[in-house]
């Protein structure tokens, strides 16, 4: 065995501090598995080590909670006995490095975190980051990302129906993709981690075990393999066909009564699954690794311990049910081995050939994960932007201009290469504020979303962070769903600086704020530190996911203008007059990236959300939209594209028109009436005093603004549509 | 009417065949394990559906045509049980040479998954008599490998002999001469790439596929 030097710690990623520690709780040198086991355990990636202490501060519960964050996935409660269980998982560094491999096994990672709980997949979605268009490698990294998320999402049979995409300069060198999975499991057959019963066979099913992404830090050295292999890739390769097949095994087993606990094998394979297990219910373990299903002959415990294959399972059955059990994964031809036995030694025993090659006590190295309170520092407040300072720019032109560009103009060349109608139950398709999936043979479904403006943390993490929740609760609404919990997707720079902990911190307090206002719980999660390259960081982006619950599709709403000659009403406009502050105006139009964004009133957006909501299950609105990226004529003109209806726009907020039209003030939808329920809509505002104003009516062929004639939508829709198609056709 | 969809590992669409067919038929269809190569006897449609059968990493339908349980449907189509193949199934069909043909990467190399409108060119099918002849229906696609080719002869046969049964108004994937859906000589087997089962529902936004397992039912029972 290797001898354990200080250069073998440091390229396992442990500091002195921590080897210290490694010493004191092993009582003796470790031996190289041993030390790669703490390596990995002791990640970021699988501590928290930095953001613990703040993630703590997040709201997680409420009455419908029924599992936080803490365990593969969240749960809550979706009524008739149903619950949703869903997570949100960043593939980042991957992706970047391979792009089709990356996200394809980020798809196949976040299914298994939620099948694993007993639930049935039944929508996949995708928030995305992309470097500057004209970056020669961001077109390449499009391509990989998209066709990697369908290749798989495609073949295991799961609709992607949702997500988000932005570029900007600063993911360049640092892509992001974040894959979120919602399922659907009766809340009598939900699964969890925690192993129990001394004795209880823990059981391997799925792929074998290759040596793909044993951790990049540990394999570049010579020293651990002295009669050298050649370097393997540190990305998987993702097998949807055996995830596909891996799904229906597990969900007949788990329709069994042969489930003690059950986790996935994800970042930092075995030993993570293992050791989690076994911690949460207090419990030892004794691995016999030699019986571990290996794709290659020569495997050593150090790799079986660290690879990170995909499409594995970690199971304790019941006693007895080990053959009912095998016959599931033989039927789907997959593997199956009695690897393990749980004890009541609270020591993880690892065994090769009957010899012991690792012994490591459970608790203490779970538990004793070290924890940093990392310095951080306030972002600078950013003055407010004058509108009357930004150079005003004709209507007519700017619109079609602003729809073609990068973060507003059309994904459907992403989403029509994800087959998003799979499972017969897409009631609301991708383009719209959150997709609804039906909860299968019912009228009821489920709205999901997700949503971040980088641009606005970057300038303001507090807001940043409120806005993050508050528009994904906005989507949920905008859609005729009651707004539930969500999971939120941690991307950030190196926390090692106090500005970019700054960054962390206030957003995860924005985020709080806005989910304590909300009623919107956090019941999972993921971060993702050091997305950085060559000291460049990426604007701050907590990534946020939600879902919600339509109690009724026959009140479902849709953006798309449904008829001529309907009032359109902008609610909870009040009397603001138009944000500019670090709009996509300021940026795409202006050429400047300034200012504070715009701040998020919480007591005004609940009041707005659930005004709208009401009137929604009332059946008195035909249209919704919120009003986001672009401003109030973006969000008309999407609704006008929708159905090829246009609008006649009288705007008055007494200041500049281009702040009216181009603003990004929040808390505000764009909703139609038809013009016999106008009154009663204005009156029913009034009584909950929640702003709404009669801003135009639909009809015709184009959009016109206070008198002035604009574009006609079909040339909108050109505009909107023509952009990523071309940039992805063009030549690098 | 007795009807079953065969279950492959890797089909994703049985269960949406399943819902559609026990929608016009008022009772759930059986469905049939891979691995069960004794058909029951009386089936009167055989669905075979839509997803990745064994992974199709070889050729698409390749690993299913020669599945034991395929040369029982073969047995079972040529003594005139109706066999519907919609979009792998429709590759399944060509690849076991129960359909003439054969489906390749769309010429666009990406996946598609949308609505397109379908010409219905023959309506005098049990598959197809909810239609009409020329009428212009809905349904959605969703796959990598729908560019349908075969040899101008067998073009030219298909045409002359009326078993073009659907083409695209507008062509997806570069299929020649825009088919989206061919019949077998007898007429009791149909592939098509789109996804009848997918609009067959209000509530999904469509129902033009609905006809087809309504027509099936109908002939059938």
């Amino acid at each position: 065995m290797s001898q354990i030097t200080p250069e073998v710690v440091a390229q396992h990623g442990l500091s002195k501090d921590e080897y210290k520690l490694v010493l004191e709780i092993m009582g003796r040198e470790p031996n190289l598995t041993e030390l790669g086991i703490f390596s990995v355990m002791w990640s970021e990636h699988c501590s928290y080590k930095s953001s613990k202490k703040w993630l703590k501060t997040l709201p997680t519960k409420a009455p419908w909670v029924i599992c936080g964050p803490g365990e593969n996935a969240g749960v809550i409660d979706i009524g008739d006995g149903l619950a949703a269980i869903f997570k949100m998982e960043s593939h980042n560094h991957p992706s970047f490095i391979e792009p089709y491999q990356g996200a394809a096994t980020g798809v196949g990672g976040i299914l298994r975190d939620v099948f694993t709980m007993g639930a049935r997949p039944v929508a996949n979605l995708n928030a995305l980051r992309f470097g500057s268009p004209d970056h020669p490698k961001t077109r390449h990294l499009i391509s990989g990302v998209i066709s990697g998320i369908g290749g798989y999402g495609n073949c295991v049979g799961v609709p992607t129906v949702g997500g988000e995409v932005n570029f900007h300069p600063s993911y360049n060198g640092n892509i992001l993709v974040n894959a979120m999975t919602v399922g659907v499991a009766k809340q009598d057959k939900i699964f969890y981690s925690a192993a129990a019963g001394v004795g209880n066979p823990v059981v391997y099913v799925g792929s074998k075990t290759g040596r793909d992404g044993i951790h990049g830090a540990t394999m570049a050295s010579a020293e651990f393999n002295a009669d050298s292999e050649e370097k393997r890739p540190t990305v998987q390769v993702g097998d949807p066909f055996t995830e596909k097949l891996l799904i229906e095994a597990c969900l007949e087993l788990m329709d069994t009564d042969a489930i003690v606990a059950i986790q996935d094998m994800g970042a930092a394979g075995l030993t993570s699954s293992s050791f989690e297990m076994a911690s949460k219910g207090g419990m030892g373990v004794e691995l016999e690794l030699d019986k571990v299903p290996m794709r290659e002959a020569g495997m050593t415990p150090y790799e079986l311990m660290l690879s990170e294959s995909q499409e594995r399972m970690l199971i304790v059955l019941k006693p007895g049910k080990e053959d009912m059990a095998k016959a599931i994964f033989d039927k789907w031809e997959l593997d199956f081995a009695i690897i393990g036995t749980l004890t009541d030694s609270g020591r993880m025993v690892l065994k090769w050939h009957g010899e012991v090659v690792g012994d490591l006590p459970i608790d203490p190295l779970a538990a004793a994960s070290p924890e940093y309170d990392r310095p951080w520092i306030e972002s600078p407040k950013l003055p407010e932007i004058q509108a009357a300072d930004v150079p005003e720019t004709p209507w007519v032109e700017t619109l079609p201009t602003m729809l073609g560009t990068p973060d507003l103009a059309s994904r459907r060349w992403i989403w029509e290469q994800y087959d998003h109608m799979v499972m017969g139950d897409t009631v609301q398709r991708p383009g719209g504020d959150a997709a609804v999936v039906r909860l299968h043979g019912t009228n009821r479904g489920l709205a999901v979303t997700t949503d971040c403006t980088p641009r606005y943390v970057k300038a303001d993490p507090v807001q940043g962070g409120r806005q993050a929740v508050a528009e994904s609760w906005r989507n949920i609404t905008a859609v005729g769903g009651r707004p539930l919990a969500i999971t939120d997707n941690m991307n950030f720079g190196n926390p090692e600086k106090p500005l970019i902990m700054g960054q962390f911190v206030g957003a995860c307090q924005g985020i709080s704020e806005a989910c304590v206002a909300l009623d919107f719980p956090v019941v999972s999660g993921n971060v993702s530190l050091y997305n950085e390259t060559a000291g460049q960081a990426i604007l701050p982006t907590p990534a946020i996911g939600a879902v919600g619950l339509v109690d009724d599709l026959d009140a479902m709403t849709t953006v798309a203008f449904k008829g001529p000659s309907e009032a359109i009403v902008l609610i909870g406009q009040g009397d603001r007059t138009g944000w500019l502050g670090q709009s996509l105006y300021l940026r795409e139009i202006a050429g400047r990236e300034e200012g504070a964004p715009p701040p998020v009133d919480l007591a005004q957006e609940r009041a707005t959300g659930d005004f709208v909501r009401g009137q929604i299950t009332a059946r008195a609105l035909t249209a919704v939209h919120d009003v986001s990226d672009g401003g109030l004529l973006v969000a008309v003109a999407e609704m006008a594209m929708g159905s090829g209806i246009g609008a006649t726009l009288s705007i008055d907020f007494g200041g500049p028109l281009h702040a009216a039209l181009f603003g990004e003030d929040q808390g505000r939808y764009i909703v139609t009436v038809p013009e016999s329920g106008l009154a009663d809509l204005l009156a029913a505002a009034e009584a909950a005093g929640v702003s709404a104003r009669t801003i135009g009516v639909t009809g015709g062929l184009a959009i016109a603004v206070n008198g002035e004639a604009g574009p006609a939508v079909a040339d909108l829709r050109n505009a909107h549509e023509g952009w990523l198609p071309s940039y992805m056709a063009a030549s690098a | 009417m007795k009807a079953a969809v065969i279950v492959f590992p890797g089909s994703n669409c049985d269960r949406d065949a399943k819902v559609a067919v026990e929608q016009s038929l008022g009772k759930p269809p059986l469905m049939l394990w891979h691995r069960d190569t004794d058909l029951p006897a009386g089936l009167d449609l055989i669905v075979v559906p839509g997803g990745f059968s064994y992974g199709d990493y070889l050729r698409c339908g390749a690993m299913a045509a020669h599945s034991p349980i395929m040369q029982a449907v073969k047995k079972r189509a040529d003594e005139g049980a109706r066999v519907l193949g919609i979009c792998n199934g429709f590759q399944i069909l060509c690849e076991s040479g129960l359909l003439p043909g054969a489906l390749m990467r769309n010429a666009g190399l990406s996946f598609i998954c949308r609505d397109v409108d379908l010409v219905v060119e023959n309506a005098e099918t049990d598959f197809t008599r909810g239609y009409a002849k020329g009428q212009t229906i809905r349904v959605p696609v969703a796959h990598h490998d729908g560019n349908y080719f075969a040899d101008a002869a067998t073009l030219d046969r298909l045409e002359g002999e009326g078993r073009v049964a659907f083409r695209y108004a507008a062509n997806p994937n570069g299929s020649q001469r825009d088919i989206a859906g061919i019949l077998s000589e007898k007429r009791n087997v149909l592939g098509m790439m789109p996804h009848p089962e997918r609009l067959a529902d209000a509530r999904l936004g469509g129902t033009d596929g609905k006809p087809m397992f309504d027509s099936l039912v109908e002939a059938l029972s």
